[in-house]
């Protein structure tokens, strides 16, 4: 008779099959990072700097002052009856309204509002009154929206371990196929390991997906050691997904899961610099957002993907997310129920 | 060994022991305690007391050990959709350190042309005979069946007698719950009846059918219904009790009491709604016992 294979080793590729052949979840994994990828590179791509709109109120002198600021490179201008121009104004639709004075007519709560103001002023002031400075135009890829913006996708991918771990425990136990599996023996840590490693073997996939896309659509490249990249997805996998299986160890229900998951995920969303930088956030709040998986995983990428970064300098980012790991891991085994 | 969930007791002090090589049922209605009985064998459900002892070892210092050497089938397990028969027999198989070759229990248990579809796409008997492959895949000396041809059509319990028969006559021992008595009287040497978690009569099912003091049942109804004084005084009338809107009568032989019984029927000025007799079985052992049927008790 042939040797049996290891139990570890059948529990993974049974949950890599059984993940492969669920259509929705694959499209989750690889292609949906990419489709957003795409509309937000559609989005902020390159092109000429906004335009600020701003309405000149008519009346003697209007259409001279409209030609003046006309000139200037960052306004369009319009203008307006008084009716009009106030409506216009309420709306958004221009971000100041000059009328007779000058007088700026503004919302000062919008950012829009101060930069049309600096605009304004600019044009109206001759050309000797300006200070002399001079504007050097930074263009290479690494400050970019986009820049910031792909790390913290990736980094959100490997959040969504916590989901691809979650729901199939769920439903196994809902099935009663933990209870069945749990009259055999196996080892128990087995099936939860195996859960994390059948994580780890698609993650290749998504990671060239996303980083590929960067490339080829962005021209973003790894500045920072590729080693450091894989260390931190590797942890980050391990990390998200210990939390996963944290939030799914005594979950019922799939309502109660998603309740949770999204109690856990929405905040890291927000928090952890996917889309804006955390340093917007309070200073008290820092260390707190800082100690977050997500954050350490951003933060690592970003640094490697960005700044260049070697494994020595994301030890941090790293050593937290290991942390994350192995006390969500063995929180896990301690309280998994198998009912 | 007694278990309570919140106020109910499931398990109120059941004893028995079964004996290697034996096939044994326990044979109750829904809500006895059969499946929390057998849960707490398999190890998956902690008692509150008493003692148990599986294959000689206790769960409390053996699990691995009894694990290994038990197979089971839970009462409503959905093994993973997603898988094959192949890949959910090889991933069972890996759990233990000795057992059965997948391919071979696949041809075994009649599962040949199904081998490589998908569990989701299989029909309710063959789900079921993959539970039982996926209990026989370690080589149990224990086979733990709960329920196990509850909803099944007629075919596939035979098919699934068959494979119970077969453990058996190669010297594995058998626990299994049913609340039909066809498959008890047919499958077990011997049966315990349990009601509201207590063993309430055991023995081979000839025993039990035995210990009823009469061979057959008379069921009857008439219009207006007979007073039981007049059931009383039939000659061969073991046992008399009220059964749903009939009377149910334990009699020693039918020549003794039906014509006797058709007299009096006459002689009260009654009409005969609904007679029926048949040999008396596990089932009427329960009602017996309990006034009660298996089914909706």
């Amino acid at each position: 008779m042939r040797k049996p294979s290891s139990p570890l080793y059948e529990l993974t590729l049974v949950r890599v099959k059984e993940f492969l052949r669920e259509p929705e979840a694959v499209f989750w994994t690889f292609l949906f990072p990419i489709l957003l990828a795409i509309c937000l590179g559609l989005a902020f791509r390159d092109k000429p700097a906004d335009r600020t709109p701003v309405g000149v109120l008519e009346g003697p002198g209007s259409a001279e002052l409209a030609a003046r600021l006309s000139k200037s490179p960052g306004l369009t201008v319009r203008t307006y009856t008084e009716a009009a121009g106030g409506n216009a104004l309420r709306s958004g639709k221009i971000s100041l309204l000059l009328l007779p004075g000058p007088v700026f007519k503004l919302d000062p709560t919008r950012p829009d509002a101060r930069l049309a103001r600096l605009e304004v002023e600019d044009a109206l002031r001759g050309a000797n009154d300006r200070p002399a400075t001079k504007i050097e135009e930074m263009k290479e890829p690494g400050a970019r929206y986009i820049d910031f913006l792909i790390p913290g996708i990736l980094g959100m991918n490997v959040l969504m371990a916590m989901w691809g771990l979650g729901f199939p425990i769920v439903n196994a136990r809902l099935r009663n196929l933990l209870k069945r599996l749990s009259a055999t023996p196996m080892k128990r840590w087995h099936y939860l390991l195996a859960q994390i490693l059948a994580r780890l073997f698609y993650l290749p996939i998504e990671v060239f997906a996303i980083l590929g896309f960067a490339r080829i659509a962005f021209d973003i490249t790894v500045r920072g050691s590729v080693l450091a990249l894989w260390a931190l997805l590797l942890t980050g996998v391990f990390a998200f997904s210990g939390v996963g299986l944290l939030i799914a160890a005594r979950t019922r229900t799939i309502e109660g899961l998603s309740g949770l998951m999204n109690l856990v995920m929405l905040p890291m969303w927000l928090l952890s610099g996917v889309f804006f930088s955390y340093e917007r956030f309070p200073d008290a709040a820092l260390p707190f957002i800082r100690a977050l998986p997500l954050t350490a995983l951003n933060d690592g990428l970003r640094a490697v993907i960005n700044g260049g970064a070697t494994l020595g300098e994301v030890t941090v980012s790293l050593a937290i997310l290991a942390a994350w790991g192995l006390v969500t891991f063995v929180a896990s085994v301690k309280l998994f129920v198998w009912k | 060994m007694t278990k309570s969930f919140a106020d109910v007791k499931a398990v109120a002090g059941l004893d028995l022991s079964v004996a290697r090589g034996e096939c044994f049922g326990l044979l109750g209605p829904n809500g006895a305690g059969k499946t929390t009985t057998i849960e707490i064998l398999e190890g998956l459900t902690d008692r509150d007391g008493g003692e148990v002892s599986v294959l000689g070892l206790t769960w409390e210092k053996d699990a691995d050990a009894i694990r290994e050497r038990i197979g089971i089938s839970l009462q409503d397990t959905q093994l993973n959709d997603k898988l094959s028969v192949f890949e959910t027999l090889r991933l069972f198989r890996s759990f233990y350190r000795s057992g059965r070759e997948p391919e071979a229990l696949i041809e075994q248990l009649s599962l040949g042309e199904k081998r490589n579809a998908r569990v989701g796409k299989l029909s309710g008997g063959q789900r079921q005979r993959l539970a039982v492959a996926c209990a026989l895949v370690g080589e149990p000396e224990i086979l733990f069946l709960d329920e196990p041809t509850t909803g099944l059509d007629p075919q596939s319990r035979l098919q699934l007698w068959d494979l119970v028969v077969a453990f058996r006559s190669a010297g594995g021992t058998v626990l299994l719950t049913t609340h039909y008595m066809d498959e008890a009287e047919r499958l077990c040497d011997r049966v315990a009846i349990v009601d509201h978690g207590k063993v309430i009569a055991i023995g081979t099912p000839r025993e039990l059918i035995s210990s009823l003091q009469g061979g057959s049942v008379v069921e009857f109804a008439t219009d207006p219904p007979l007073p039981k004084e007049t059931l009383a005084a039939l000659p061969g009338v073991s046992e008399y009790r009220p059964h749903g809107p009939n009377w149910f009568l334990l009699v020693r032989a039918l020549h003794e009491t039906v014509p006797p019984l058709l007299l009096a029927v006459e002689a009260a000025g009654a009409k005969l709604v609904t007679l029926s007799t048949h040999q008396a079985t596990l089932e009427d052992v329960f009602v017996s016992l309990t006034g009660r049927d298996l089914r909706d008790a």
